[in-house]
């Protein structure tokens, strides 16, 4: 990768030595990183191994020319974006176009001239540049997997079906907490709060849908479907509660009021996709289901327990995971009574 | 032919840009490979292989502008134009006229890599 001096690691591919010597030539002088490969075989074997931020393609090439390596480019999740520059003496214009609607960013006829070749590189890398960054600004408001949903399938507003495991989870008393310390405390502490429960959330295969103040939202099994999904939530619901112990030992030590947190799970059918408008947008799940996991984590500071579970997501653990039943209860806006379960938090696996 | 064997405005660009070492080292690869691509034209055509014919052509076209010997360019850009089956027919240079201009490059560029 690109280093802070602008140095680019480049693959130069051509058949033919002397052209091959003479372009790493011009690019090393630019100050570039230079690989070289011989055919397009070669070229995407390696394309395929490092990471590149750009390349330097001949056409005519024997085994494999630079029509086909941009055809497979194209179909390549991992390297069709990658910007490749066209360098060859291709006779007839037909050929140079149909470089560009193969995805070619630029075409530069040989010999290259050195001037030429730097400004186009300087503009190729800059895009990119500005590429790489747009897809990290997806990331960092999206999640990894929203993103790269998006980025497959593209963005339509509405939702699909699916069988998924929802979780709220809070820290409790956070108001009475926020309240008797500085805002730029209570900032500190929430940051920390969020990369331990992420750290947890989506090293089971979770998703982070929404983060309101200190409470979090977390799918299982959407936008990808995730096996086991309900055991995956219970197991990532653990280990969140083992971190703030940990995280309270270290708040002890620095004199601060440990925090507990609750956390509410259910499983079962909702639908998950974009809600809102062209314009803002957020991937969410609705339905029955989600009511109910906040519901039960509501209810955590009921029954002063700190992991709350439906049946539906009991019923998939088997005897994998420790569980009391707290009986039924009557929920705001259920018609029927709600069968809770206990998960007992520091269990291990 | 009045495209000069070496032009040399070309050759002294190309060692002011690459630097002097590296354009002979250049010059010594080229002499290295050009007669493998001379071999290739004459197997390409008696095999009558279009590829291999127009591959070796357009390698010599190549590189030959990138040492300024512009003759020789311009003759291997009219075989890897002509092709394989059409050289006789479209009145583009023998493989023998291609041979002996060759060797006046190669005695040019052998003659500035000693100068």
């Amino acid at each position: 990768m690109r280093d802070l001096r602008g140095a680019a690691h480049l693959l130069v591919v051509d058949d033919n030595k002397v052209n091959r010597l003479l372009l790493a030539r011009s690019l090393e002088i630019q100050g570039h990183h230079v690989a070289l490969a011989e055919n397009g075989r070669v070229a995407l074997e390696l394309l395929r191994r490092e990471v590149f931020d750009l390349v330097l393609l001949d056409m005519e090439m024997p085994e494999m020319d630079g029509f086909q390596v941009l055809e497979q480019l194209v179909n390549d999740r991992h390297l069709h974006d990658l910007p490749v520059i066209v360098t060859s003496s291709l006779e007839g214009i037909d050929n140079v176009v149909r470089c560009i609607e193969l995805g070619a960013e630029d075409y530069l006829a040989k010999p290259v001239n050195p001037v030429l070749l730097k400004a186009r590189i300087g503009a190729s890398l800059e895009k990119k540049r500005l590429r790489d960054q747009q897809k990290q600004l997806v990331r960092r408001f999206a999640t990894p997997e929203v993103a790269q949903d998006l980025q497959n399938s593209g963005f339509s507003l509405g939702g699909k079906r699916v069988h998924a495991s929802v979780m709220f989870s809070d820290i409790r008393s956070f108001t009475t907490l926020a309240e008797s310390q500085p805002p730029e405390e209570t900032i500190d502490l929430l940051n920390t709060y969020y990369a331990l429960m992420f750290d947890a959330i989506s090293s089971h295969g979770g998703v982070v849908t929404l983060m309101m103040g200190d409470g979090l939202m977390s799918v299982f099994g959407a936008p990808m479907p995730l096996p086991n999904h309900e055991e995956q939530a219970v197991r990532a619901a653990q280990e969140m509660v083992e971190m703030i112990v940990l995280f309270n030992l270290e708040r002890a030590a620095a004199d601060k009021t440990p925090i507990t947190i609750g956390i509410g799970i259910a499983s079962g059918e909702m639908v998950a996709g974009y809600a809102g408008t062209n314009e803002r947008a957020t991937y969410t799940c609705i339905g029955d289901i989600v009511n109910l996991a906040a519901r039960l984590e509501t209810h955590t500071k009921v029954v002063q327990r700190a992991i709350l579970i439906d049946r539906a997501t009991r019923s998939a653990l088997g005897e994998r995971v420790e569980v009391e039943a707290l009986g039924p209860v009557p929920f705001k806006g259920k018609t029927a009574a709600v069968e809770v379960f206990s998960v007992s938090p520091g269990q291990k696996r | 032919m009045t495209a000069p064997t070496i032009d040399r405005a070309t050759f002294d660009a190309l060692k002011a840009t690459t630097g002097d070492d590296f354009a002979l080292e250049l010059v010594d690869t080229f002499l290295q490979e050009a007669p493998a691509m001379l071999d290739a034209l004459r197997d390409g055509l008696a095999a009558q292989d279009a590829d291999k014919f127009r591959r070796a052509a357009h390698s010599l076209k190549s590189n030959s502008n990138t040492f300024g010997a512009f003759a020789l360019a311009a003759m291997a850009r009219e075989l890897e134009l002509a092709g394989a089956a059409n050289v006789a027919a479209n009145g583009a240079p023998s493989l023998e006229a291609l041979g002996q201009e060759y060797a006046r490059v190669a005695a040019a560029l052998g003659a500035l890599r000693h100068a």
